[in-house]
């Protein structure tokens, strides 16, 4: 590397030293400096591996959803011409800008205490009916925070699909479930791994959702935040960050596109 | 001949997730705008909500802007001459710093949130200023700017009018400011406003790094859904769509005209 280059790197190098690496290394060290054991509280302790699965068995179903909607709205307006179609999509991919706190609000007003299914299911005479602080409301939160992302994904990536492979299949007798697994599944993978890698790894990291709607099912981050805030326990603290820093970066490292940035999205 | 829906079940589909996604926004805006929510339209209009917002939050949305704002120019500054530095490089060494440098963002700000606390909690007057969540954007943000913009500088024309700007006498600098960083303006201001939209809407980081003092718009929504009520929720909700939606369009406008330009 020229001498010019390298003066034209170093701005970044000591930035990104100062307020990352070192910081970062820092909070990597911090569990040894107490007891190497705190690395692996995650596994030794029910209350921490309970909120670990949950975290994945959360994240993984959000994803799986995710994936099937966003494939089915992305295919429908990737590949329909009507008019209003521009329009839909631009209102459906609206909320990628929305950090999580705004969905989470969002599902107060739909299903919280003075929400409008809560309304709803009173009016019905079901008593009120109330799920946004639950793990169907965190669920909902999730999904409507992913699914602007999968359906960018899909809508694009559907576009450019070879009409002529799904043509010739038909005309060779394939019925519909094959054209789906043979013909579209196929040429959509690229886009459903990365989509999925995206949205597991953003559920994992979810802060300003659970947060805003102080849920009743805890989440990794709520209490990694909780250990931290509440009882000033800055190693576990710690251990639990890197645990879910491990998972969240392994997700997206997997599914890599070189030319593209991915990663944890602001929820 | 009659006119058939194709696919009907994935137009049914597209119609529950285009209702799933609508409703909480119509919820949301109307709320801001209604007397009470409870009651809703029969409670009649007022915009006394979004006047209380200002009076009690307006900092927080000037702060915001502020920090974006110096977010963009503080990558700028330091990000384009690393981009092209990183772009004329294919060796390994620089490619393992280009993904080095995109860890910040597959990991999640609280992580990146404790980690500055720890390293930095104890310097007070860095710590209770904005300057402290300005560093954190900055980190979350470099990668989306730097990847940009070397992107643009890999083209290869670019190399060409390098090369003849040079054998015509032009020396680093004058090339650089006046030759190669014209050339790539759009890519930088598609990643300027990426880094923008990203900064504005930034929580899981700024959560943890936010001081009573030193409050941005998402740390202020969250303070308003946990203590106000929902009318004045909604009215924060809706002055942070004024503010960055014309932003999140223009982002996307310039992200066609770049493609049109120099896609293929």
């Amino acid at each position: 590397m020229k001498t010019s280059h390298r003066l034209m790197l170093l701005p970044v190098v000591i930035f990104f030293m100062a307020f990352w690496l070192l910081p970062v290394s820092r909070l990597l060290l911090l569990p040894a400096e107490q007891d190497w054991r705190l690395y692996f509280v995650f596994l030794t302790e029910a209350r921490y591996a309970w909120s670990l699965i949950n975290t994945l068995g959360l994240s993984i179903s959000v994803t799986l959803v995710t994936l099937i909607l966003g494939a089915a709205v992305g295919l429908y307006l990737g590949r329909r011409q009507f008019p209003g179609r521009q329009l839909l999509l631009s209102m459906l991919t609206l909320p990628l800008s929305f950090p999580g706190v705004i969905i989470g609000f969002f599902m107060i007003l739909l299903a919280g205490r003075q929400g409008l299914v809560t309304d709803i299911t009173q009016a019905l005479g079901l008593g009120r009916f109330s799920f946004a602080y639950g793990l169907a409301g965190l669920f909902l939160a999730y999904l409507y925070f992913s699914l602007p992302r999968a359906i960018a994904a899909y809508a694009a990536a559907a576009q450019s699909m070879d009409k002529a492979v799904e043509e010739a299949a038909r005309s060779l007798g394939a019925n519909r479930w094959h054209i789906i697994r043979d013909v579209w599944m196929v040429q959509l993978e690229p886009t459903t791994s990365a989509c999925a890698a995206i949205v597991f790894a953003t559920s994992m990291g979810a802060f300003g959702t659970a947060f805003t709607l102080s849920s009743k099912f805890e989440v990794l981050p709520i209490t990694i935040y909780s250990e931290f805030t509440n009882f000033a326990n800055f190693a576990l603290a710690a251990s639990l960050s890197i645990t879910l820093g491990l998972f969240t970066w392994f997700a997206l490292f997997l599914t890599r596109r070189k030319e593209t940035v991915s990663g944890v999205a602001n929820q | 001949m009659k006119r058939r829906i194709q696919s009907p079940g994935l137009a049914l589909v597209t119609a529950l997730v285009a209702v799933f996604m609508m409703v909480p926004m119509v919820l949301s805006i109307s709320a801001a705008l209604v007397n009470n929510y409870s009651q809703g339209f029969a409670s009649g209009l007022t915009l006394r909500w979004l006047v209380q917002v200002i009076e009690i939050y307006g900092q927080t949305v000037v702060w915001s802007v502020a920090i974006a704002f110096a977010c963009v120019v503080g990558n700028i500054l330091i990000g384009v001459p690393a981009a092209y530095a990183l772009a004329r490089n294919p060796s390994r060494w620089a490619k393992t710093f280009e993904e080095i440098l995109t860890l910040p963002v597959a990991v999640p700000g609280l992580a990146t949130g404790l980690a500055l606390i720890l390293a930095y909690g104890t310097f007070r007057d860095f710590r209770q200023s904005y300057g402290f969540i300005l560093v954190g954007h900055m980190v979350f943000t470099l990668p989306f700017l730097v990847r940009t913009v070397a992107a643009a500088f890999q083209r290869p024309d670019l190399v060409t009018m390098d090369e003849a700007a040079r054998t015509l006498g032009a020396n680093f600098t004058k090339r650089f400011l006046g030759i190669l960083v014209p050339a790539v303006l759009p890519a930088i201001a598609a990643g300027s406003l990426m880094v923008f939209t990203l900064s504005i809407g930034e929580f899981n980081l700024t959560w943890m790094l936010h001081t009573p003092l030193t409050r941005t718009l998402p740390v202020g929504l969250a303070d308003s859904y946990a203590s106000m009520r929902l009318e004045v929720g909604s009215a924060y909700t809706l002055v942070f769509f004024i503010v960055v939606l014309p932003m999140l369009w223009l982002l996307q406008w310039s992200a066609t005209l770049l493609e049109k330009k120099y896609g293929n």
